[in-house]
Protein backbone atom coordinates (compact mmCIF):
# COMPACT_ATOMS: atom_id res chain seq x y z
CA UNK A 1 0.00 0.00 0.00
CA UNK A 2 1.40 3.42 -0.66
CA UNK A 3 2.20 5.73 2.32
CA UNK A 4 -1.22 8.02 1.93
CA UNK A 5 -0.55 11.42 3.09
CA UNK A 6 -2.88 12.38 6.06
CA UNK A 7 -4.54 15.23 7.70
CA UNK A 8 -3.03 15.67 11.68
CA UNK A 9 -5.82 15.78 13.68
CA UNK A 10 -6.80 14.55 16.64
CA UNK A 11 -10.15 14.01 16.93
CA UNK A 12 -11.83 15.01 14.15
CA UNK A 13 -11.31 11.00 12.54
CA UNK A 14 -13.13 9.49 15.30
CA UNK A 15 -16.16 11.94 15.06
CA UNK A 16 -16.41 10.92 11.32
CA UNK A 17 -16.36 6.95 12.08
CA UNK A 18 -18.83 7.92 14.92
CA UNK A 19 -22.22 7.40 13.21
CA UNK A 20 -21.07 4.00 11.44
CA UNK A 21 -19.80 2.10 14.36
CA UNK A 22 -22.58 3.31 16.23
CA UNK A 23 -25.16 2.12 13.96
CA UNK A 24 -22.80 -1.17 13.86
CA UNK A 25 -22.76 -1.53 17.89
CA UNK A 26 -26.48 -0.71 18.14
CA UNK A 27 -27.89 -2.43 15.27
CA UNK A 28 -25.22 -5.21 14.92
CA UNK A 29 -22.85 -6.66 17.44
CA UNK A 30 -25.64 -5.59 20.25
CA UNK A 31 -27.84 -8.20 18.67
CA UNK A 32 -25.91 -10.92 17.39
CA UNK A 33 -24.42 -11.04 21.40
CA UNK A 34 -27.78 -10.60 22.71
CA UNK A 35 -28.43 -13.70 20.23
CA UNK A 36 -25.61 -15.49 21.11
CA UNK A 37 -26.26 -14.86 25.06
CA UNK A 38 -29.74 -16.23 24.97
CA UNK A 39 -29.01 -19.28 22.53
CA UNK A 40 -27.59 -20.65 26.22
CA UNK A 41 -30.60 -19.65 28.21
CA UNK A 42 -34.45 -20.29 28.25
CA UNK A 43 -37.05 -17.82 28.48
CA UNK A 44 -40.59 -18.24 28.98
CA UNK A 45 -42.77 -16.35 26.46
CA UNK A 46 -43.10 -13.36 28.81
CA UNK A 47 -39.83 -12.80 29.57
CA UNK A 48 -40.33 -12.83 33.27
CA UNK A 49 -38.11 -15.98 33.94
CA UNK A 50 -34.71 -17.20 32.43
CA UNK A 51 -32.46 -20.21 33.21
CA UNK A 52 -29.28 -21.43 32.00
CA UNK A 53 -28.90 -24.13 30.29
CA UNK A 54 -26.02 -24.06 28.29
CA UNK A 55 -25.88 -26.19 25.13
CA UNK A 56 -29.47 -27.81 25.82
CA UNK A 57 -30.99 -25.43 23.54
CA UNK A 58 -28.55 -26.88 21.08
CA UNK A 59 -28.39 -30.04 21.26
CA UNK A 60 -32.43 -30.36 21.41
CA UNK A 61 -32.45 -28.38 17.86
CA UNK A 62 -30.78 -31.33 16.42
CA UNK A 63 -32.41 -33.81 18.91
CA UNK A 64 -35.76 -32.08 16.57
CA UNK A 65 -35.57 -34.43 13.29
CA UNK A 66 -37.85 -31.10 11.66
CA UNK A 67 -34.50 -28.91 12.20
CA UNK A 68 -32.42 -31.53 11.14
CA UNK A 69 -34.90 -31.75 8.02
CA UNK A 70 -35.20 -27.95 7.01
CA UNK A 71 -31.11 -29.05 6.91
CA UNK A 72 -31.62 -31.37 4.20
CA UNK A 73 -34.46 -29.06 2.84
CA UNK A 74 -31.93 -26.55 2.80
CA UNK A 75 -29.63 -28.20 1.14
CA UNK A 76 -31.67 -29.58 -1.62
CA UNK A 77 -33.22 -26.23 -2.35
CA UNK A 78 -29.60 -24.30 -2.60
CA UNK A 79 -27.83 -26.70 -4.83
CA UNK A 80 -30.65 -26.35 -7.00
CA UNK A 81 -31.09 -22.99 -7.32
CA UNK A 82 -27.19 -22.19 -7.50
CA UNK A 83 -26.53 -24.97 -9.80
CA UNK A 84 -29.41 -23.83 -12.35
CA UNK A 85 -28.72 -19.79 -11.53
CA UNK A 86 -25.28 -20.63 -12.58
CA UNK A 87 -25.83 -22.79 -15.54
CA UNK A 88 -28.70 -20.61 -16.68
CA UNK A 89 -26.68 -17.40 -16.47
CA UNK A 90 -23.57 -19.19 -17.75
CA UNK A 91 -25.49 -19.98 -21.22
CA UNK A 92 -27.35 -16.62 -21.57
CA UNK A 93 -23.82 -14.87 -20.88
CA UNK A 94 -22.12 -16.93 -23.28
CA UNK A 95 -24.69 -16.54 -26.18
CA UNK A 96 -24.56 -12.44 -25.01
CA UNK A 97 -20.91 -12.17 -25.89
CA UNK A 98 -21.31 -14.05 -29.29
CA UNK A 99 -23.51 -11.51 -30.70
CA UNK A 100 -21.76 -8.64 -29.90
CA UNK A 101 -24.05 -5.89 -32.02
CA UNK A 102 -27.12 -6.85 -30.21
CA UNK A 103 -25.59 -7.68 -26.96
CA UNK A 104 -26.33 -4.76 -25.07
CA UNK A 105 -30.30 -4.96 -26.06
CA UNK A 106 -30.05 -8.54 -24.68
CA UNK A 107 -28.44 -7.19 -21.80
CA UNK A 108 -30.78 -4.58 -20.94
CA UNK A 109 -33.79 -7.19 -20.74
CA UNK A 110 -31.79 -9.75 -19.12
CA UNK A 111 -30.89 -7.88 -15.98
CA UNK A 112 -34.37 -6.70 -15.12
CA UNK A 113 -35.48 -9.35 -12.37
CA UNK A 114 -32.64 -8.26 -10.69
CA UNK A 115 -35.14 -5.18 -10.04
CA UNK A 116 -37.91 -7.56 -8.80
CA UNK A 117 -38.01 -7.80 -4.83
CA UNK A 118 -37.45 -11.69 -4.11
CA UNK A 119 -40.67 -11.55 -2.78
CA UNK A 120 -42.62 -9.97 -5.43
CA UNK A 121 -40.59 -13.04 -7.85
CA UNK A 122 -42.19 -15.84 -5.58
CA UNK A 123 -45.91 -13.67 -5.99
CA UNK A 124 -45.28 -13.35 -9.50
CA UNK A 125 -44.61 -16.95 -10.33
CA UNK A 126 -46.99 -17.74 -7.62
CA UNK A 127 -49.51 -16.26 -9.64
CA UNK A 128 -48.54 -17.99 -12.60
CA UNK A 129 -48.55 -21.18 -11.23
CA UNK A 130 -51.50 -21.01 -9.36
CA UNK A 131 -53.66 -24.07 -9.27
CA UNK A 132 -56.90 -21.79 -9.82
CA UNK A 133 -55.94 -19.36 -11.70
CA UNK A 134 -52.40 -19.82 -12.72
CA UNK A 135 -51.41 -20.12 -16.82
CA UNK A 136 -48.13 -22.49 -16.27
CA UNK A 137 -50.80 -24.27 -13.78
CA UNK A 138 -53.25 -24.59 -16.91
CA UNK A 139 -50.56 -25.36 -19.31
CA UNK A 140 -49.53 -28.16 -17.28
CA UNK A 141 -52.88 -29.33 -17.03
CA UNK A 142 -52.82 -30.12 -21.00
CA UNK A 143 -49.77 -32.26 -20.53
CA UNK A 144 -52.48 -33.84 -17.75
CA UNK A 145 -50.15 -33.07 -14.94
CA UNK A 146 -51.77 -32.22 -11.60
CA UNK A 147 -50.61 -29.33 -10.64
CA UNK A 148 -51.14 -28.40 -6.66
CA UNK A 149 -48.50 -26.92 -5.00
CA UNK A 150 -51.00 -26.78 -1.69
CA UNK A 151 -50.80 -29.94 -1.31
CA UNK A 152 -47.38 -31.56 -3.37
CA UNK A 153 -44.53 -30.91 -1.45
CA UNK A 154 -42.11 -31.55 -4.36
CA UNK A 155 -44.06 -29.12 -6.27
CA UNK A 156 -44.11 -26.55 -3.93
CA UNK A 157 -40.46 -27.05 -3.86
CA UNK A 158 -40.16 -26.51 -7.46
CA UNK A 159 -42.36 -23.18 -7.47
CA UNK A 160 -39.61 -21.25 -5.05
CA UNK A 161 -36.75 -22.87 -6.72
CA UNK A 162 -37.77 -21.40 -9.93
CA UNK A 163 -38.94 -18.06 -8.45
CA UNK A 164 -35.59 -17.54 -6.66
CA UNK A 165 -33.53 -18.86 -10.14
CA UNK A 166 -35.32 -16.46 -11.97
CA UNK A 167 -34.80 -13.83 -10.06
CA UNK A 168 -30.75 -14.13 -9.29
CA UNK A 169 -30.17 -15.01 -13.40
CA UNK A 170 -29.71 -11.43 -14.08
CA UNK A 171 -26.96 -10.91 -11.49
CA UNK A 172 -25.26 -14.34 -12.44
CA UNK A 173 -25.23 -13.53 -16.03
CA UNK A 174 -24.03 -9.40 -15.85
CA UNK A 175 -21.21 -10.46 -13.75
CA UNK A 176 -20.73 -13.23 -16.60
CA UNK A 177 -20.99 -11.14 -19.37
CA UNK A 178 -18.48 -8.73 -17.70
CA UNK A 179 -15.79 -11.42 -16.98
CA UNK A 180 -16.14 -12.56 -20.69
CA UNK A 181 -15.90 -9.48 -21.92
CA UNK A 182 -12.24 -8.95 -19.54
CA UNK A 183 -11.04 -12.00 -21.65
CA UNK A 184 -8.57 -11.30 -24.25
CA UNK A 185 -9.97 -11.49 -27.79
CA UNK A 186 -6.06 -12.29 -29.25
CA UNK A 187 -6.03 -15.48 -26.86
CA UNK A 188 -9.65 -16.95 -28.77
CA UNK A 189 -8.50 -16.23 -31.94
CA UNK A 190 -5.14 -17.53 -31.60
CA UNK A 191 -6.96 -20.93 -30.30
CA UNK A 192 -9.08 -20.99 -33.64
CA UNK A 193 -5.97 -20.58 -35.53
CA UNK A 194 -4.61 -23.19 -34.36
CA UNK A 195 -7.96 -25.40 -34.91
CA UNK A 196 -10.13 -25.84 -32.16
CA UNK A 197 -13.33 -25.25 -32.45
CA UNK A 198 -15.74 -23.22 -30.32
CA UNK A 199 -16.72 -25.80 -27.66
CA UNK A 200 -13.36 -27.27 -27.05
CA UNK A 201 -12.27 -23.39 -26.64
CA UNK A 202 -15.12 -22.46 -24.66
CA UNK A 203 -13.61 -25.61 -21.93
CA UNK A 204 -9.83 -25.29 -22.47
CA UNK A 205 -9.86 -21.53 -22.56
CA UNK A 206 -12.64 -19.26 -21.81
CA UNK A 207 -14.05 -21.51 -18.91
CA UNK A 208 -10.43 -21.45 -16.53
CA UNK A 209 -10.01 -18.07 -17.42
CA UNK A 210 -13.60 -17.41 -15.89
CA UNK A 211 -12.84 -19.29 -12.93
CA UNK A 212 -12.47 -16.18 -10.17
CA UNK A 213 -15.97 -14.81 -11.57
CA UNK A 214 -17.12 -18.51 -11.14
CA UNK A 215 -16.17 -18.50 -8.04
CA UNK A 216 -17.16 -15.04 -6.94
CA UNK A 217 -20.75 -15.96 -7.86
CA UNK A 218 -20.71 -19.16 -6.32
CA UNK A 219 -20.33 -17.66 -3.11
CA UNK A 220 -22.96 -14.64 -3.80
CA UNK A 221 -25.06 -17.03 -4.90
CA UNK A 222 -25.04 -19.55 -1.92
CA UNK A 223 -25.26 -16.51 0.45
CA UNK A 224 -28.28 -15.52 -1.95
CA UNK A 225 -30.18 -19.03 -1.45
CA UNK A 226 -29.24 -19.58 1.78
CA UNK A 227 -30.75 -15.97 3.20
CA UNK A 228 -32.04 -13.86 0.48
CA UNK A 229 -34.33 -16.50 -0.65
CA UNK A 230 -36.47 -15.80 2.48
CA UNK A 231 -38.72 -13.87 0.75
CA UNK A 232 -39.72 -16.06 -1.92
CA UNK A 233 -40.70 -18.34 0.82
CA UNK A 234 -42.18 -15.87 3.33
CA UNK A 235 -44.30 -14.93 0.62
CA UNK A 236 -45.81 -17.68 -1.29
CA UNK A 237 -45.75 -21.34 0.44
CA UNK A 238 -45.12 -20.13 3.91
CA UNK A 239 -42.37 -22.91 4.71
CA UNK A 240 -45.47 -25.72 3.92
CA UNK A 241 -46.99 -27.90 3.03
CA UNK A 242 -46.03 -30.28 5.77
CA UNK A 243 -42.76 -27.96 6.02
CA UNK A 244 -41.30 -28.91 2.82
CA UNK A 245 -39.97 -26.01 2.08
CA UNK A 246 -38.84 -24.54 5.22
CA UNK A 247 -35.46 -23.51 4.76
CA UNK A 248 -33.41 -22.78 8.07
CA UNK A 249 -33.65 -19.05 8.23
CA UNK A 250 -37.56 -19.25 7.24
CA UNK A 251 -37.22 -21.66 10.17
CA UNK A 252 -35.24 -19.14 12.53
CA UNK A 253 -37.94 -16.46 11.55
CA UNK A 254 -40.90 -19.25 12.77
CA UNK A 255 -39.60 -20.45 15.55
CA UNK A 256 -38.82 -16.80 16.86
CA UNK A 257 -42.09 -15.06 15.48
CA UNK A 258 -44.71 -17.68 15.04
CA UNK A 259 -43.63 -19.82 17.23
CA UNK A 260 -42.32 -17.52 19.99
CA UNK A 261 -39.81 -20.05 21.43
CA UNK A 262 -36.99 -17.72 22.00
CA UNK A 263 -33.89 -19.32 22.99
CA UNK A 264 -34.08 -21.93 20.32
CA UNK A 265 -34.81 -18.98 17.78
CA UNK A 266 -31.37 -17.45 19.11
CA UNK A 267 -29.06 -20.85 18.84
CA UNK A 268 -30.73 -21.35 15.45
CA UNK A 269 -29.34 -17.48 14.65
CA UNK A 270 -26.03 -18.59 15.86
CA UNK A 271 -25.85 -21.34 13.55
CA UNK A 272 -27.06 -19.33 10.63
CA UNK A 273 -24.10 -16.70 11.55
CA UNK A 274 -21.44 -19.28 12.06
CA UNK A 275 -22.39 -20.25 7.76
CA UNK A 276 -22.46 -16.66 7.22
CA UNK A 277 -19.00 -16.25 8.78
CA UNK A 278 -17.72 -19.55 7.52
CA UNK A 279 -18.94 -18.00 3.42
CA UNK A 280 -17.44 -14.94 3.88
CA UNK A 281 -14.26 -16.20 5.20
CA UNK A 282 -14.01 -18.47 2.59
CA UNK A 283 -14.64 -15.68 0.06
CA UNK A 284 -11.72 -13.44 1.18
CA UNK A 285 -9.21 -16.42 1.37
CA UNK A 286 -9.88 -18.06 -1.91
CA UNK A 287 -10.64 -14.92 -3.49
CA UNK A 288 -7.68 -13.41 -3.06
CA UNK A 289 -9.84 -10.23 -3.61
CA UNK A 290 -7.78 -6.66 -3.32
CA UNK A 291 -8.69 -5.81 0.25
CA UNK A 292 -4.94 -4.17 1.16
CA UNK A 293 -4.63 -2.63 4.49
CA UNK B 1 -17.10 -13.38 -34.25
CA UNK B 2 -14.10 -15.46 -34.71
CA UNK B 3 -15.18 -17.60 -37.41
CA UNK B 4 -18.60 -18.24 -39.12
CA UNK B 5 -20.87 -20.96 -38.10
CA UNK B 6 -24.20 -20.38 -39.11
CA UNK B 7 -25.57 -23.42 -37.00
CA UNK B 8 -24.35 -21.81 -33.98
CA UNK B 9 -25.07 -18.25 -34.77
CA UNK B 10 -28.97 -19.68 -34.98
CA UNK B 11 -28.56 -21.70 -31.58
CA UNK B 12 -27.55 -18.41 -30.11
CA UNK B 13 -29.97 -16.11 -30.99
CA UNK B 14 -32.41 -18.61 -30.60
CA UNK B 15 -31.01 -19.11 -26.54
CA UNK B 16 -31.29 -15.48 -26.67
CA UNK B 17 -34.42 -15.19 -27.46
CA UNK B 18 -35.61 -18.18 -25.59
CA UNK B 19 -33.91 -16.04 -22.37
CA UNK B 20 -35.50 -12.77 -22.90
CA UNK B 21 -38.57 -14.42 -23.33
CA UNK B 22 -38.11 -16.54 -19.83
CA UNK B 23 -37.44 -12.97 -18.52
CA UNK B 24 -40.38 -11.02 -19.38
CA UNK B 25 -42.53 -13.69 -19.44
CA UNK B 26 -44.08 -13.13 -15.64
CA UNK B 27 -43.69 -9.20 -15.95
CA UNK B 28 -46.05 -9.39 -19.29
CA UNK B 29 -48.19 -11.73 -17.20
CA UNK B 30 -48.87 -9.83 -13.87
CA UNK B 31 -49.43 -6.78 -15.80
CA UNK B 32 -51.59 -8.10 -18.19
CA UNK B 33 -53.46 -9.24 -15.19
CA UNK B 34 -53.89 -6.40 -13.79
CA UNK B 35 -56.02 -5.04 -17.11
CA UNK B 36 -58.85 -7.50 -16.72
CA UNK B 37 -61.48 -7.29 -14.56
CA UNK B 38 -61.48 -9.97 -11.71
CA UNK B 39 -64.23 -12.03 -13.15
CA UNK B 40 -62.04 -12.47 -16.55
CA UNK B 41 -59.16 -13.90 -14.26
CA UNK B 42 -61.36 -17.02 -12.99
CA UNK B 43 -61.71 -18.07 -16.29
CA UNK B 44 -59.16 -20.71 -17.84
CA UNK B 45 -57.13 -19.96 -19.51
CA UNK B 46 -56.03 -16.72 -18.37
CA UNK B 47 -56.09 -13.95 -21.03
CA UNK B 48 -52.34 -13.06 -22.68
CA UNK B 49 -53.40 -9.43 -23.61
CA UNK B 50 -54.56 -6.10 -21.85
CA UNK B 51 -57.99 -6.24 -20.99
CA UNK B 52 -59.97 -2.71 -21.09
CA UNK B 53 -59.44 -2.12 -17.04
CA UNK B 54 -56.42 -0.08 -16.55
CA UNK B 55 -57.55 3.18 -15.44
CA UNK B 56 -60.14 2.04 -13.37
CA UNK B 57 -58.10 -0.38 -11.61
CA UNK B 58 -54.63 1.44 -11.24
CA UNK B 59 -56.95 4.74 -10.47
CA UNK B 60 -58.50 2.39 -7.34
CA UNK B 61 -55.02 0.95 -6.54
CA UNK B 62 -53.62 4.20 -5.97
CA UNK B 63 -56.53 5.98 -3.90
CA UNK B 64 -58.38 3.53 -2.06
CA UNK B 65 -56.46 0.05 -2.17
CA UNK B 66 -57.54 -3.46 -1.33
CA UNK B 67 -60.84 -2.89 1.69
CA UNK B 68 -59.92 -6.61 2.67
CA UNK B 69 -56.03 -6.10 3.43
CA UNK B 70 -56.30 -3.11 5.62
CA UNK B 71 -58.00 -0.90 3.01
CA UNK B 72 -54.27 1.01 2.56
CA UNK B 73 -54.55 3.35 -0.61
CA UNK B 74 -51.45 1.91 -2.62
CA UNK B 75 -50.35 5.25 -3.32
CA UNK B 76 -49.87 5.20 0.41
CA UNK B 77 -47.58 2.44 0.87
CA UNK B 78 -45.62 3.49 -2.07
CA UNK B 79 -45.14 7.06 -0.56
CA UNK B 80 -43.54 4.98 2.84
CA UNK B 81 -41.41 2.70 0.08
CA UNK B 82 -39.91 5.67 -1.54
CA UNK B 83 -39.54 7.17 1.81
CA UNK B 84 -37.43 4.38 3.28
CA UNK B 85 -35.56 3.88 0.18
CA UNK B 86 -34.30 6.96 -0.18
CA UNK B 87 -33.86 7.19 3.69
CA UNK B 88 -31.39 3.91 2.99
CA UNK B 89 -30.10 5.38 0.44
CA UNK B 90 -29.22 8.69 2.13
CA UNK B 91 -27.64 7.14 5.22
CA UNK B 92 -25.73 4.72 3.85
CA UNK B 93 -23.81 6.61 1.55
CA UNK B 94 -23.58 9.98 3.97
CA UNK B 95 -22.11 7.51 7.30
CA UNK B 96 -19.84 5.13 4.33
CA UNK B 97 -18.40 7.97 3.25
CA UNK B 98 -17.54 9.73 6.10
CA UNK B 99 -15.74 6.25 7.64
CA UNK B 100 -14.35 5.75 4.06
CA UNK B 101 -12.37 9.18 4.96
CA UNK B 102 -11.48 8.73 8.31
CA UNK B 103 -9.81 5.57 7.19
CA UNK B 104 -8.21 6.52 4.26
CA UNK B 105 -6.79 9.85 5.46
CA UNK B 106 -6.18 9.97 8.95
CA UNK B 107 -4.05 8.03 11.36
CA UNK B 108 -5.24 7.21 14.56
CA UNK B 109 -5.01 5.04 17.34
CA UNK B 110 -7.68 2.26 16.91
CA UNK B 111 -7.77 2.76 13.32
CA UNK B 112 -7.87 -1.02 12.54
CA UNK B 113 -10.25 -1.98 15.32
CA UNK B 114 -13.16 0.33 13.30
CA UNK B 115 -12.32 -0.93 10.15
CA UNK B 116 -12.78 -4.69 11.25
CA UNK B 117 -16.03 -3.51 13.32
CA UNK B 118 -16.92 -2.23 9.72
CA UNK B 119 -16.06 -5.64 8.06
CA UNK B 120 -17.93 -7.30 10.43
CA UNK B 121 -21.43 -6.10 9.42
CA UNK B 122 -20.58 -8.05 5.92
CA UNK B 123 -21.36 -11.09 8.10
CA UNK B 124 -24.85 -10.41 9.56
CA UNK B 125 -27.76 -10.12 7.14
CA UNK B 126 -30.74 -9.12 8.85
CA UNK B 127 -32.52 -12.20 8.41
CA UNK B 128 -30.11 -14.18 10.98
CA UNK B 129 -30.27 -11.98 13.70
CA UNK B 130 -33.97 -10.82 13.28
CA UNK B 131 -35.17 -11.60 16.49
CA UNK B 132 -32.84 -9.56 18.42
CA UNK B 133 -32.40 -6.37 16.24
CA UNK B 134 -36.44 -6.34 16.61
CA UNK B 135 -35.75 -6.21 20.16
CA UNK B 136 -33.59 -3.41 20.12
CA UNK B 137 -36.27 -1.56 17.99
CA UNK B 138 -38.68 -2.37 20.57
CA UNK B 139 -36.83 -1.21 23.22
CA UNK B 140 -35.92 1.98 21.51
CA UNK B 141 -39.56 2.38 20.74
CA UNK B 142 -38.70 2.54 17.13
CA UNK B 143 -42.30 -0.11 15.99
CA UNK B 144 -43.71 1.74 13.82
CA UNK B 145 -41.49 4.51 12.47
CA UNK B 146 -39.72 5.88 9.64
CA UNK B 147 -36.44 5.61 11.54
CA UNK B 148 -37.22 2.38 12.91
CA UNK B 149 -37.13 1.43 9.41
CA UNK B 150 -34.49 2.89 7.94
CA UNK B 151 -31.78 3.17 10.63
CA UNK B 152 -30.90 -1.11 11.16
CA UNK B 153 -30.40 -1.19 7.46
CA UNK B 154 -27.82 1.79 6.94
CA UNK B 155 -24.57 0.55 8.36
CA UNK B 156 -23.19 -1.13 5.28
CA UNK B 157 -19.43 -2.26 4.74
CA UNK B 158 -20.12 -2.76 1.03
CA UNK B 159 -20.37 1.13 0.66
CA UNK B 160 -17.63 1.88 3.35
CA UNK B 161 -14.88 -0.32 1.22
CA UNK B 162 -16.38 0.81 -1.95
CA UNK B 163 -15.36 4.18 -0.98
CA UNK B 164 -12.24 3.33 0.50
CA UNK B 165 -10.64 1.81 -2.58
CA UNK B 166 -12.02 4.68 -4.61
CA UNK B 167 -10.12 7.42 -2.00
CA UNK B 168 -6.87 5.31 -2.47
CA UNK B 169 -6.94 5.89 -6.21
CA UNK B 170 -7.10 9.87 -6.06
CA UNK B 171 -3.41 10.98 -6.62
CA UNK B 172 -1.82 12.50 -3.48
CA UNK B 173 -0.95 15.67 -5.29
CA UNK B 174 -4.45 16.82 -4.39
CA UNK B 175 -4.24 16.16 -1.27
CA UNK B 176 -0.84 17.89 -1.28
CA UNK B 177 -1.73 20.98 -3.45
CA UNK B 178 -5.06 21.65 -0.72
CA UNK B 179 -2.57 21.24 2.10
CA UNK B 180 0.28 23.68 0.51
CA UNK B 181 -3.48 25.97 0.24
CA UNK B 182 -4.13 25.78 3.51
CA UNK B 183 -7.27 23.93 2.78
CA UNK B 184 -8.14 22.21 6.00
CA UNK B 185 -9.55 18.40 6.21
CA UNK B 186 -13.25 19.56 6.16
CA UNK B 187 -12.95 22.05 3.19
CA UNK B 188 -10.87 19.04 1.51
CA UNK B 189 -13.36 17.06 2.04
CA UNK B 190 -16.66 19.05 0.74
CA UNK B 191 -14.68 20.75 -2.05
CA UNK B 192 -12.54 18.12 -3.84
CA UNK B 193 -13.18 14.92 -2.43
CA UNK B 194 -17.19 14.87 -2.90
CA UNK B 195 -17.10 16.40 -6.44
CA UNK B 196 -14.70 13.84 -7.38
CA UNK B 197 -16.75 11.41 -6.00
CA UNK B 198 -19.84 12.10 -7.88
CA UNK B 199 -20.21 9.29 -10.31
CA UNK B 200 -19.40 6.51 -7.86
CA UNK B 201 -22.60 8.24 -5.71
CA UNK B 202 -24.80 7.86 -8.15
CA UNK B 203 -23.84 4.82 -9.25
CA UNK B 204 -23.93 3.45 -5.37
CA UNK B 205 -27.33 5.32 -4.94
CA UNK B 206 -29.31 3.42 -7.87
CA UNK B 207 -27.82 0.05 -6.62
CA UNK B 208 -28.93 1.03 -2.70
CA UNK B 209 -32.26 2.50 -3.94
CA UNK B 210 -33.34 -0.60 -5.34
CA UNK B 211 -32.46 -2.46 -2.33
CA UNK B 212 -34.27 -0.28 -0.10
CA UNK B 213 -36.89 -0.79 -2.11
CA UNK B 214 -37.25 -4.29 -1.73
CA UNK B 215 -36.54 -4.88 1.50
CA UNK B 216 -38.80 -7.37 2.94
CA UNK B 217 -38.59 -8.81 5.84
CA UNK B 218 -37.30 -6.10 8.22
CA UNK B 219 -40.54 -4.01 7.05
CA UNK B 220 -42.93 -6.73 8.00
CA UNK B 221 -41.33 -7.01 11.44
CA UNK B 222 -41.21 -3.11 12.39
CA UNK B 223 -44.74 -1.98 10.60
CA UNK B 224 -48.01 -3.46 12.73
CA UNK B 225 -49.89 -0.03 11.44
CA UNK B 226 -51.40 -0.05 8.34
CA UNK B 227 -49.92 3.64 7.78
CA UNK B 228 -46.11 2.42 7.82
CA UNK B 229 -47.20 -0.66 4.98
CA UNK B 230 -44.27 -0.85 2.05
CA UNK B 231 -45.66 -1.81 -1.04
CA UNK B 232 -43.05 -5.04 -1.24
CA UNK B 233 -44.71 -6.01 2.05
CA UNK B 234 -48.41 -4.78 1.38
CA UNK B 235 -48.78 -7.26 -1.65
CA UNK B 236 -47.95 -10.22 0.32
CA UNK B 237 -50.71 -8.78 2.95
CA UNK B 238 -53.16 -8.43 0.24
CA UNK B 239 -52.51 -12.27 -0.77
CA UNK B 240 -53.04 -13.32 2.68
CA UNK B 241 -56.46 -12.15 3.70
CA UNK B 242 -57.54 -15.17 5.35
CA UNK B 243 -60.64 -16.94 3.95
CA UNK B 244 -61.54 -15.05 1.22
CA UNK B 245 -60.28 -15.79 -2.65
CA UNK B 246 -56.95 -13.36 -3.38
CA UNK B 247 -58.30 -10.32 -5.69
CA UNK B 248 -55.78 -11.16 -8.15
CA UNK B 249 -56.45 -8.52 -10.47
CA UNK B 250 -56.09 -5.98 -7.65
CA UNK B 251 -52.97 -7.79 -6.21
CA UNK B 252 -50.97 -8.09 -9.70
CA UNK B 253 -51.65 -4.17 -10.32
CA UNK B 254 -49.85 -3.74 -6.61
CA UNK B 255 -46.76 -6.39 -7.88
CA UNK B 256 -46.89 -3.90 -11.10
CA UNK B 257 -46.79 -0.74 -9.22
CA UNK B 258 -44.30 -2.05 -6.77
CA UNK B 259 -42.02 -3.29 -9.02
CA UNK B 260 -42.30 -0.17 -11.37
CA UNK B 261 -39.80 2.04 -9.95
CA UNK B 262 -36.69 -0.06 -9.65
CA UNK B 263 -37.52 -1.57 -13.43
CA UNK B 264 -37.06 2.11 -14.71
CA UNK B 265 -34.54 3.26 -12.84
CA UNK B 266 -32.13 -0.07 -14.12
CA UNK B 267 -33.41 0.47 -17.77
CA UNK B 268 -33.21 4.38 -17.46
CA UNK B 269 -30.02 4.15 -15.98
CA UNK B 270 -28.26 1.11 -16.79
CA UNK B 271 -24.59 1.89 -17.53
CA UNK B 272 -24.74 3.59 -13.79
CA UNK B 273 -27.09 0.64 -12.32
CA UNK B 274 -24.03 -1.54 -14.04
CA UNK B 275 -21.51 0.43 -12.78
CA UNK B 276 -22.42 0.11 -8.88
CA UNK B 277 -23.27 -3.21 -8.79
CA UNK B 278 -19.97 -4.48 -10.25
CA UNK B 279 -17.73 -2.21 -8.56
CA UNK B 280 -19.36 -2.30 -4.99
CA UNK B 281 -19.01 -6.21 -5.42
CA UNK B 282 -15.30 -5.79 -5.78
Amino acid sequence: MKNQVTFPNRFLPYLLVLPQILITFVFFLWPSWQALEQSFFIEDAFGFKRQFVFLDNYLELFADESYRKSFYTTFVFCSLVVFFTMAIGLLFAVAANRVIRSALMYRSTMILPYAVAPALAGVLWYFLMNPSVGIVAYWLSLFSIDWNHYVNGGQAMILVVVASIWRQISYTFLFFLAGLQSIPRSLIEAAAIDGSGPFKRFWTITFPLLSPTTFFLLVMNLVYATFDTFGVIHATTDGGPAQETSILVFKVYNTGFIGQDYGSSASQSVILMTIVILLTFFQFRYLERKVVY
Amino acid sequence: MVERRPWLNFITHLVLILGVALTLFPVWMTFVASTHPGEVLAIKPLPIWFGDRFLENYSFLITEGLPGAGGVPVGKMMMNSLIMAVGITIGKITVSLLAAYAVVYFRFPMRMLFFWLIFITLMLPVEVRILPTFDVIAKLDLLNSYTGLCLPLIASATATFLFRQFFMTIPEELIEAAKIDRAGPIRFFFEILIPMSRTNIAALFIVLFIYGWNQYLWPLLVTTEEDYYTIVMGVHRMLNTGESLPVWDRIMGTATLALLPPVLIILLMQKLFVKGLIESEK
